[in-house]
Order: structure tokens, then C-alpha cells, then sequence
């Protein structure tokens, strides 16, 4: 007969690696995904700087040709030009993203994807062509 | 009954400010950071400028726009410090500091925007 | 193309060290060899002691999900071909704890899947149509709200993916959720409010910040990223609904 079966207290060690710190640096998509979140920080500048401008405006014309030729400074263009970069690559990964999270349902059916992010998109150039045309009539 | 916490309603507000930034700032970035500065494009006349301006609905406008933005901002970098740096434990602390800031700045695009 | 291959492949042996180590196997590679014919190949001639899951060797079952090179794959559904002449390494499954070998704990996923309820909940069987009213009837059009949702095998490559659910455990994760909208979006279900409480939680869904790896990994193309987002907009509405107007709603 086989002796009876005792369990062991014996428990083995489970591994559990720590994720890095610079975790998001090992795959290309984590560090697309952390420039995308970085473009937070942009967004802030680009806030102020509009926030600048309009201080100017309401200051006079002499304060808004000072604020242009502030901005038109290497320094001031460096971030602009980043913050461009940063925040256009935010709008475009914004609206490809919305149809996921956007699921629209006309008359039963669902709209395909593609129809909401071009809503998007085309909701971009409106704004823009109405901010442009604002500016110059 | 839903347990009350601000997390969907920050959400909205972060999606919001998602959507306005992408929408309004790329072109202001552009004209009057890039083209009116380096002379790509003559800036419009001041009187024009001032006179949109100073309009109630720009004022309203850019007012959403800003905070909605800040929002937007505030949230997005709150997440990324959370689990880009691994501090989960200061939780507490990054929620006010980043919202906290978002209100700042809030407050200041008010007064901006309501003295010009 | 060599008609060898170098798999490189991580052992974890707690009852001898308590080191992980890296073993080497030189396996053949014919081309139509996957990942786990390999890893058969290793165990039943060259080493025995390796231990790793695997069943139905085609796809559906999801239980052969490894890290092959740093990619989470089902080792069943790639091939030794795709990798040149190596080596490759395969790994266990990441943000798992790892018992032995390639095998990991996925308890925290089991018990996490329970807790969004997947399964058909029904009002109370009083509110049932009587049988003799004969059988509740789905559309296509309402078979396909979530048809993609159901594709799931748990097979947690997405988990492995989600830098999130490796940097807080806590969360519920890309397949728990994504399981859970396959039953809300499901024309004959009835639990939607049932299940909001856990999804609507700090961990739940609210922890995703939208990276979109849990997806790009999927083997079944089930977009646990797309059932997260859009659900997180309905369970937003649903908090302001319930906020405003919280008799009315």
C-alpha cells in the first residue's frame, strides 16, 4: 500500500522582477506614449504665452510690437516650435484615437471609425479657417 | 449608487481641453508665434486685434479654451507622473499640485482676460 | 536559412537557487516549426526539467502566452522562421509573478475576471416574458456591438503589454474590462449597472491612460484599448446623469 501523502508547508519563492524606472524607454510605443502625455507640458506654454499676448493687446501697440519681437527671440521660437511639434502631434494622435472611445450609432448601424476621426479633423481646419479669417476678415 | 469620486468627471473636463487645445492652439501657435514675429505673414492692424480682443464672446471663448486646456494639462501630466516616475504613494500630493496648478493658472487667464 | 536555431530560455528553479538563469537550446527549425515546438523539442530530448503551459497548440485556448524577444506572443502562433537565424529569447509573460520556469501566477487575473461578472445577467425571473411567448430574438446588427469583445481567450498577453498593470498590480486590467463591456454591450444582458461598481473604481478603469499596447498585442484582435475608452465615456455620462439628476435618472 502507498504511505498516506503529506503536503509540505514548502511554499517555492515566486519571482516578481520590479518594472525599471526607465521602463518607458524599452519599447518605441511606451516612449511615443510618454512624448504624447509630455505634450501636456506644452499645452501649458502655449496657454501662457496666449495669455501673454492678449495681456499685450490689452497693454497697446507698442507692448504687442515688443511681444512680437520678444517672440521673434531665438529662445522664445525654440520653444514655440517645439511646442508645435508636440501639440500637433497630440491633435493627430488625439484624433485618430476618438472613435474608440467615440461610437456614434445612426439609424441601428454604427459609424465606421474613420467617418468620426475625419469629423475630427475637418472640425480642425473649421476652427483654424474661422480663427484665420477672425484675424483677417 | 456609485461610489463618489472626481475621477469621471475629470475625465470629461480632460477630454474637453483635449479637444480645444488640439482645435485652437496649433493655428495661434503658428501665426503668432512663427509667422507674425519672423514677418511670414503681416501681422493684422492693431485696431483690429485689440477691438476682437476685447469682445465679450473672445473674452468667454478664450476663457473656456485656456481652463479647459489647463485642465487638460494638469491631468495628463498628473497620470504621466504617476506611473512614468513610480509614485504612486504621493498620490495625494501630485493630484493637488497638478490640479492645484491648473487652478492657478485658471485664475490667471481670468484676471488676464477680464483687465484687457 | 540554418536548419538550427538558439533558443535562449529563462529558468527559474526556487527549489535549487533562488537566481533566475538564462539556458541555451540549440532546437531544429524547420519552417513550420512554431515557438512551442521548440520548446517541445527542448523538453522531450535535450531537457526535461523545463516547465512551461501549453494545450491546445492552435490558438484558442491561451495558455502558451510568453515573451519572445521582449514581444508578448502565443509561442503557438509564432514561428521559429520569423526570427531569422536567432537567437531567440523566451521569457515568462511579463507583470506576473513567475512560479517556475515560464510559468506564471495568473490568479490575480482569475479573480479579477470574476469581479466584473462575465456572464448573461437577467432581471428577475418574475420580469421574464412567459415561455409560451416564445424565444427573445438578437439582431446581426446587435451581435456585432460585441461579437469583437467575445473573441477573448484570457490569454493575458494584454497584461503582459500594459505598462500600467505592471506598474500597479491593483489594476484591473485591458482583458477584465474588455470582457465586462463584451457583456454590457450584449443586447440580452441586464447587468450593466451591476458591473459599474468595480469598473468605476480608481483601478478600474480609470487607471488606463489610453497607451494602446494591450491591442497592438492582441492575438484575437479583441481592442481592449477601444472597449476601455468607450466605456469610459459611458460610465462618465452615467456618473454626471446620476449626479444631476439622481431620482429622475
Amino acid at each position: 500500500m502507498a504511505a498516506p501523502f503529506h503536503y509540505t508547508d514548502y511554499h517555492p519563492q515566486w519571482l516578481r522582477p520590479k518594472m525599471s524606472t526607465y521602463w518607458w524607454l524599452t519599447r518605441r510605443s511606451y516612449v511615443a506614449f510618454i512624448a504624447r502625455e509630455i505634450s501636456s507640458v506644452f499645452i501649458g506654454w502655449a496657454v501662457a504665452f496666449l495669455l501673454l499676448l492678449v495681456r499685450a493687446i490689452g497693454q497697446g501697440a507698442d507692448a504687442y510690437g515688443q511681444f512680437l519681437a520678444w517672440a521673434a527671440t531665438t529662445p522664445v521660437l525654440v520653444m514655440n516650435v517645439v511646442s508645435l511639434l508636440f501639440i500637433v502631434f497630440h491633435a493627430v494622435t488625439w484624433f485618430n484615437l476618438a472613435p474608440a472611445a467615440l461610437v456614434v450609432h445612426v439609424g441601428g448601424r454604427k459609424l465606421p471609425g474613420i467617418l468620426i476621426a475625419a469629423s475630427n479633423y475637418a472640425a480642425f481646419v473649421f476652427a483654424s479657417a474661422l480663427i484665420a479669417w477672425l484675424l483677417f476678415g | 449608487m456609485l461610489k463618489r469620486h472626481p475621477e469621471p468627471f475629470l475625465w470629461l473636463l480632460f477630454s474637453a481641453g483635449g479637444v480645444a487645445g488640439a482645435l485652437l492652439i496649433p493655428i495661434i501657435l503658428v501665426l503668432f508665434g512663427l509667422a507674425f514675429p519672423l514677418g511670414w505673414l503681416p501681422s493684422p492692424e492693431f485696431g483690429r486685434l485689440s477691438a476682437l480682443v476685447t469682445h465679450p464672446l473672445t473674452r468667454l471663448a478664450l476663457f473656456v479654451a485656456c481652463a479647459l486646456s489647463l485642465v487638460h494639462a494638469a491631468h495628463r501630466l498628473r497620470y504621466t507622473l504617476y506611473d512614468g516616475l513610480q509614485i504612486q504613494h504621493l498620490n495625494e500630493l501630485l493630484a493637488i499640485g497638478c490640479y492645484g496648478g491648473a487652478l492657478i493658472g485658471t485664475i490667471a487667464a481670468a484676471y488676464v482676460l477680464l483687465t484687457v | 536559412m540554418s536548419d538550427r536555431i538558439t533558443l535562449q530560455v529563462a529558468r527559474y528553479r526556487p527549489e535549487k537557487a533562488s537566481e533566475p538563469f538564462v539556458q541555451s537550446y540549440d532546437v531544429p527549425c524547420p519552417r513550420d516549426w512554431v515557438i512551442l515546438d521548440g520548446l517541445n523539442y527542448v523538453k522531450d530530448r535535450l531537457d526535461g526539467t523545463l516547465s512551461y503551459r501549453w494545450s491546445c497548440r492552435m490558438g484558442i485556448c491561451g495558455s502558451c502566452g510568453m515573451m519572445v524577444n521582449g514581444e508578448p506572443k502565443l509561442t503557438c502562433a509564432t514561428f521559429l522562421s520569423e526570427y531569422g537565424s536567432g537567437p531567440i529569447r523566451v521569457e515568462p509573460l511579463r507583470n506576473f509573478p513567475v512560479i517556475r520556469d515560464l510559468i506564471v501566477d495568473i490568479g490575480d487575473f482569475m479573480r479579477k475576471l470574476v469581479k466584473v461578472k462575465p456572464w448573461i445577467v437577467r432581471p428577475p425571473t418574475e420580469d421574464e416574458r412567459p415561455i409560451s411567448d416564445g424565444e427573445y430574438r438578437q439582431t446581426p446588427q446587435e451581435l456585432d456591438e460585441f461579437k469583437q469583445f467575445s473573441m477573448c481567450i484570457n490569454c493575458m498577453l494584454c497584461y503582459a503589454a500594459c505598462p500600467i498593470y505592471g506598474l500597479d498590480p491593483n489594476f484591473i486590467g485591458p482583458a477584465a474590462i474588455a470582457l465586462a463591456q463584451r457583456y454590457n454591450l450584449d443586447s440580452r444582458d441586464a447587468g450593466s449597472g451591476e458591473r459599474m461598481e468595480i469598473l468605476s473604481e480608481h483601478e478600474g478603469i480609470w487607471g488606463c491612460t489610453f497607451v494602446g499596447e494591450c491591442t497592438k498585442v492582441c492575438p484575437k484582435h479583441v481592442d481592449p484599448a477601444g472597449a476601455i475608452q468607450r466605456y469610459k465615456l459611458t460610465s462618465a455620462l452615467a456618473t454626471m446623469k446620476s449626479f444631476f439628476a439622481p431620482r429622475g435618472a
